[in-house]
């Protein structure tokens, strides 16, 4: 058909016309008639007793409205809230605090200053307990119990749980000639958007109506959220998700001080706004990783791999707050199996309480993915040092062959599509492998440092089909709604937002790509419940294998109305039309054609319509994948390692990425280079860590390391296009793919460089101290400050 | 306290608290929210405005600091309602993506264009190395300013 693919392709973004002018709406930037201010009072104790809490003072100052404590929530049952994993996390902390940064009180006043102000008139007295701070000493006999609020909590246990099949894994490895097994940690990190969470709750005592402009990545979940937790009627709950500067997971979770900014509206009778600052954001919203992993890989002599097994011991924090599809509670993680063609695979994964804040699936990680990729990425580093073969040749002749797809692992996931050879040898060449392993070696006979890393992954994104995948009982799926307009315009509405990806663009490519429109004519709504659909929002990478799926649907049911109505004005049986070069014509007489902004028109009009369209063109669906979409790439990292400093430095980072087809490359390539400078951050510098009395040391900006530009190299970018069978476009999700792969590239990369001086592994943050202690053959453990 | 400030060309005169941040003065006071709190702590660079002709971090400036200076936001950018390079540059290289460093990053590109107007790309990464971008990997926002300079070379 001609004009196939018009509408796709490097379209200029909608949204940059508001942001280059700073005319953005950011919760922050929202202003209300009487708005009042919020401040959270925070536990400066990992676990301690509240023995009291006095508010005498605070509430006498001039400018303070309201305070409310644990006690306070108490009386509107609100002093707890279930959180995304069937647990329940303290709003206002009433018995003890768990962790440092916990919230323990909320000031209401009437300026920012002001509220800060009355914070510091507040006296809480504690009793320190024990901490529990390390995960490998939270089931220890008597380790400080944590949750005494559970009823029935004997220890610091959350779950176990486990995937594939032990047995024949345990035999596979008993055959197998070569076993290579390293413990590695996936440190605690934190999302860090640049915004940070924050809310601004009105509540009309009149109406009885409440409306939450929150950072949120997920608005709907949300207003379900707050309907079940405080008991309001959730038609009269609003929640709008305005600008949002950055998510990556981080604004997915409802936090406590979105509660308190609602109460504080409830009890005030006024709009309250509640924007932590930077340090608040770090140490108590929900953080990533903390994977303690052992892993184990089984091969023959002549490097075909065979087996992977791994034993975790996932640290989640104080309260199990972490956002996963409810079965799964360690996410995707049993797609640890990589890209290869395995014979068996098993995992077991136990999740602890510790006293560090709560959280664990954030950070572009696509529900764990990411340590899943890190571990199996390095494993088969590991193995290739063992055999002395090249990484990237025992890649080759492991990865799965495009015939065996769709391919289902020994875990049970089915990938859908992959062309997996192709793309690493788009990676090798745009490298120039051969040349870079010749420059390493002729730079190892001079006494210099070069390191060449690979990774290869798959990721399952999409989540989910409903028969498998739900948070807190709702269903994966999302809804969307198309208006056609008389002169041929259109309003899209869907359930999912954009905190960066650029929906209202790309969106509106899809459907003007399904109905030969101009992307310029299609409005995109979201991230408001009241003009929404319901859905469960943008994390995970799933806007477009889940959103974008019902935007595509939505427009083909716009698409077959128009048929009827189009056979109408042709006077022809719908049968006798087809849709080509976007609009819907006469089969065999090309002139006799009517596009969308036409039928729209005449199905607005007096027309005398067939059976089967009452008029307008209008259309409505939910979309609930079949299936996960199965994104793939192949990362090369080059880094050049001073022995003296241990400093390291990107020199190169090729990522070939295959998300299937593109709907607009341009936004593509941008999120793909989002996701390596968290690679290399994650890689080199991030760690949220703590000392032994459970101090978070990664509390600001100045101690918890991002990378700048001089940290990153200029990007050298490839793709594939594999499209997805069974999603209507044949798309995947991207937005996460370069966070989950580009780490093991970057830390490969690094003990590569390190080889001649005998270094095997060394865990996450390669800071330039644990370099060097790696080289002097002391390794450290980056997440705690012990010397 | 009172103190007077020029913004973006306009002069503005109010009653503050000593302790009052820039960052705060410009976004709670004059409404002017186009430039951005991040950090707190000087890191980040969401909240860069030029203090007469540098940009500075207005989220460590007191306003009293900044009385009697003229200060330009991102809202001062454009003139005459005509954008300039560095922000067409931004959007012809998907140089933005949630919006909320931009600001920021653009003004320091700004500087620097004026300061010094052929730029490498390595020295643009070290006058944008205080700013913290977590979305765009900082590649496209080389090739922004790189786009504003070829602009204004081609318009000189």
């Amino acid at each position: 058909m001609s004009g196939e693919n018009s509408a796709y392709g490097p379209v200029k973004r909608k949204e940059d016309a508001r942001f280059i002018r700073g005319k953005g709406q950011f919760v922050d930037d929202i202003r209300l008639p009487g708005m009042l201010h919020g401040a959270i009072l925070r536990s400066p104790l990992a676990h301690a007793r509240i023995v009291s809490v006095d508010t005498e003072a605070a509430q006498a100052h001039p400018k303070v409205r309201a305070v409310l404590t644990g006690q306070t929530l108490e009386d509107f049952k609100l002093a707890w809230m279930p959180t995304l994993s069937r647990d329940v996390q303290a709003v206002l902390a009433t018995d003890k605090v768990r962790f440092q940064g916990q919230e323990v009180a909320f000031v209401v006043a009437e300026d920012r200053y002001s509220a800060r102000d009355a914070l510091e008139l507040i006296h809480v007295e504690y009793e320190p307990l024990p901490v529990v701070i390390d995960a490998r000493q939270a089931l220890d006999p008597g380790a400080p119990l944590i949750r005494d609020d559970r009823a029935g909590q004997q220890d610091n246990h959350i779950f176990d749980w486990s995937a594939g099949d032990q047995a024949a894994t345990d035999a596979v490895f008993a055959a197998a000639d070569v076993v290579v097994a390293q413990d590695m940690l996936y440190p605690r990190s934190h999302p860090a958007p640049l915004e940070t969470c924050g809310a601004v709750a009105d509540m009309d005592t009149l109406s009885g109506k409440l409306t939450v402009w929150s950072t949120t990545q997920a608005p709907h979940a949300h207003r379900t959220m707050y309907a079940l937790v405080a008991g309001l009627p959730e038609h009269k709950i609003r929640i709008i998700s305005p600008d949002i500067g950055g998510g990556f997971g981080n604004k997915v979770p409802v936090y406590p001080g979105y509660l308190c900014a609602i109460v504080g509206s409830m009890v005030t009778g006024q709009p309250v706004k509640w924007v932590e600052d930077r340090s608040e954001n770090l140490m108590s919203t929900t953080f990533a990783r903390d994977y303690h992993m052992h892993g184990e890989i089984a091969a023959t002599a002549d490097g075909r791999i065979l087996g992977v097994r791994a034993r975790v011991l996932a640290d989640h924090g104080a309260f199990n707050g972490s956002a996963q599809p409810t079965k799964f509670p360690a996410g995707f993680f049993h797609i640890f199996t990589g890209s290869y063609d395995l014979q068996a695979a098993y995992c077991e994964v136990t999740g602890v309480y510790t006293n560090k804040a709560p959280g664990g699936v954030a950070y572009a990680c696509s529900f764990r993915i990411t340590e899943a990729v890190y571990l199996v990425e390095r494993l088969v580093d590991l193995l290739a040092c063992e055999l002395d073969l090249d990484p990237a040749e025992l890649r080759m002749k492991n990865l799965l062959r495009p015939e065996q797809f769709p391919y289902t692992c020994p875990t049970g996931w089915e990938y859908d599509s992959g062309d997996y050879p192709r793309a690493l040898q788009v990676a090798l060449d745009i490298a120039g492998y051969a040349d870079l392993r010749r420059e390493q070696a002729e730079k190892r006979e001079r006494g210099e440092y070069m390191g060449i890393g690979l990774s290869f992954f798959t990721e399952g994104v999409g989540a989910g089909p409903r028969k498998h995948m739900d948070i807190l009982g709702l269903g994966m799926a999302d809804g969307a709604d198309l208006r056609v307009f008389p002169t041929g315009k259109a309003v899209l509405a869907i359930s999912c937002q954009t905190q960066g990806q650029g929906h209202e663009t790309t969106f509106a490519q899809i459907v003007a790509q399904e109905l030969g429109m101009s992307p310029d004519d299609i409005e995109v709504v979201h991230g408001d419940t009241d003009r929404t659909p319901f859905g469960l929002g943008t994390y995970g990478s799933r806007s477009t294998p889940v959103s974008g799926a019902a935007a595509a649907v939505v427009a083909r049911k716009v698409r077959e109305r128009a048929r009827i109505v189009a056979a109408a004005m042709l006077e022809a049986s719908p049968d006798d039309l087809e849709w080509a070069g976007g609009s819907w014509r006469v089969r065999g007489d090309p002139d006799q054609s009517r596009t969308i902004a036409e039928i729209a028109m005449a199905a607005h009009s007096a027309l005398d319509l067939p059976d089967g369209v009452d008029g307008h063109l209008d259309a409505e669906t939910v979309y609930n994948p079949p299936n996960l979409t199965y994104p793939f790439g192949a990362y090369i990292c080059v880094t050049d390692v001073d022995p003296g400093t241990g400093q390291v430095q990107v020199r190169r980072f090729i990522a070939v990425d295959d998300c299937g087809v593109q709907i607009n490359p341009m936004i593509v390539e941008g999120q793909v280079h989002g996701g390596l400078a968290d690679g290399v951050g994650m890689a080199l510098m991030q760690v949220i860590a703590f000392d032994t009395a459970g101090n978070c040391l990664g509390g600001s900006f100045m101690d918890y390391l991002l990378p700048t530009s001089v940290e990153c190299p200029s990007w050298e970018l490839g793709a594939t296009v594999t499209p997805s069978p069974h999603h209507p476009i044949g798309a995947k999700g991207i937005g996460e793919a370069a966070t989950v792969g580009s780490p093991p590239a970057v830390v490969n990369s690094v003990l590569d460089a390190l080889r001649p001086f005998g270094v095997r592994h060394a865990d996450m943050p390669l800071t330039p101290s644990t370099v060097w202690c790696a080289i002097q053959g002391r390794p450290v453990r980056a997440d705690l400050a012990v010397l | 306290m009172q103190i007077t400030m020029n913004v973006n060309g306009a002069d503005y005169a109010r009653e503050v608290e000593p302790r009052l941040l820039l960052i705060h003065f410009l976004r709670d006071h004059l409404g002017l929210t186009g430039s951005h709190w991040g950090c707190d702590t000087s890191n980040c660079g969401a909240c860069v405005v030029w203090l007469d002709e540098t940009p500075v971090k207005s989220c460590t400036v007191l306003a009293a600091m900044a009385d009697g200076r003229r200060v330009r936001t991102v809202e001062g950018l454009a003139r005459g309602g005509v954008l300039d390079p560095v922000q067409q540059g931004f959007v012809e290289c998907h140089g933005l993506q949630c919006g909320f460093c931009t600001p920021g990053m653009m003004l320091t590109a700004r500087w620097l264009l004026d300061h010094h107007p052929d730029p490498s790309p390595e020295q643009i990464r070290e006058a944008l190395s205080g700013q913290v971008c977590r979305c765009t990997g900082y590649e496209n926002i080389v090739r922004s300013v790189l786009w504003a300079k070829h602009a204004e070379d081609a318009g000189a």
